[in-house]
């Protein structure tokens, strides 16, 4: 490999855009393409299938024996509201290899003594989000119970193709945030995508126990993207 | 990604460690069967002295990969290796959790 060729794929990673580097075994040449760009015809379909699955995989185009490598960007969970469940979840996720960032206005909650180790932003997602983009390998929790900081946000997630959308509230609450984003223009197909109640059923009664309820119905969500709907728990 | 990830990333050591005018092999996990420690696409980074950074197992073949590195370095021929089931009484390298891995070698050429 070029060391060209690595200092691309080592750009993209740092600017969370998916790659794939093709490499040919018996010469030892490659080359690095990033999501979005336009790839040679003769490798169009494989390179799109790993990036689509996120899976590497050999491949023997034009009697060339290939293997494309596939590169996604590091999952990240963005958290609206900076409540005791996050605090959890500020512990947790980082074990479970997420970088993860707080978004909460009301700096009463969002205190630096109650979020250490990870991203606090105490700002309206109205001002957050446009300079630090949502993306397919993003997971969303909007978890402060206001419709008027966490309905934004998920408008967002949803048209930003987030991975996982959670959010907080009761099947009651939950009903009536449908009734707000439908009349806002979103889609039934977007809305059926928001996990609510968040969380898997495990029957989680503490803040603690709840974050694990969200982290394990986050990493559900990322590992079996391919599912899709049909494989959703019920 | 963090800088605590990062500083363990075999991708970014391999470029810093070319920027710093080390020899550097990189190996990479292609294809597996049974149960493998590591996943296809896995990386070790391997330099001219030895040194190396990430893994293609669990640990079991890295000392074989890092001893091949130095050929490939000094060749640039870049070669596909095969561990398989570990033959303990022959002291041979292999898998001990009974899978098998390929492992494609090459060079970083600036």
């Amino acid at each position: 490999m070029q060391l060209s060729t690595l200092e691309k794929l080592n750009t993209a990673r740092t600017a969370r855009r998916a790659a794939v580097v093709v490499s040919d075994l018996s010469s030892g040449r490659a080359q690095a393409f990033m999501e979005g760009e336009r790839f040679p015809a003769e490798w169009d379909a494989a390179i799109t299938e790993a990036l689509r699955s996120g899976r590497a995989a050999l491949a023997t185009i034009d009697e060339r024996p290939l293997f494309l490598n596939v590169y996604l960007p590091p999952p990240r969970l963005v958290v609206i509201g900076a409540v005791h469940i996050s605090q959890a979840l500020a512990r947790l996720a980082p074990v479970a290899g997420f970088d993860m960032t707080v978004i909460d206005p009301r700096t009463a909650f969002a205190t630096v003594e109650r979020f250490q180790n990870i991203e606090l932003l105490a700002d309206w997602p109205e001002d957050v989000l446009p300079t630090r983009p949502l993306d397919r390998y993003t997971a969303l929790a909007a978890v402060t119970h206001d419709p008027k900081i966490d309905d934004y946000p998920i408008r967002v997630a949803l048209d930003a193709g987030c991975f996982y959308v959670g959010a907080l509230g009761s099947r009651k609450t939950h009903a009536t945030r449908v009734e707000r984003l439908r009349s806002a223009g979103v889609s039934e197909e977007a809305i059926d995508r928001i996990r609510a109640p968040i969380g898997l059923d495990i029957g989680a009664a503490s803040p603690a126990e709840i974050a694990v309820a969200v982290l394990a119905e986050i990493i559900d969500a990322l590992r079996h993207r391919d599912r899709g709907e049909q494989g959703r728990a019920a | 990604m963090t800088n605590d990830a990062k500083m363990l990333d075999p991708l970014e050591i391999a470029e810093a460690w070319h920027r710093q005018g080390r020899a550097v092999a990189l190996a990479t996990v292609i294809e597996t069967w049974g149960s493998a420690p590591r996943p296809v696409g896995s990386h070790l980074v391997i330099d001219g002295e030895g040194n190396f950074e990430g893994s293609v197992s669990g640990g079991c073949v890295e000392g074989a990969v890092v001893t091949e590195a130095a050929d490939v370095i000094a060749s640039s021929v870049p070669r596909v290796l095969e561990f398989g089931v570990a033959d303990e009484t022959a002291w041979r390298v292999g898998l001990s959790c009974g899978g098998r891995i390929r492992v494609f070698l090459e060079r970083i050429d600036g």
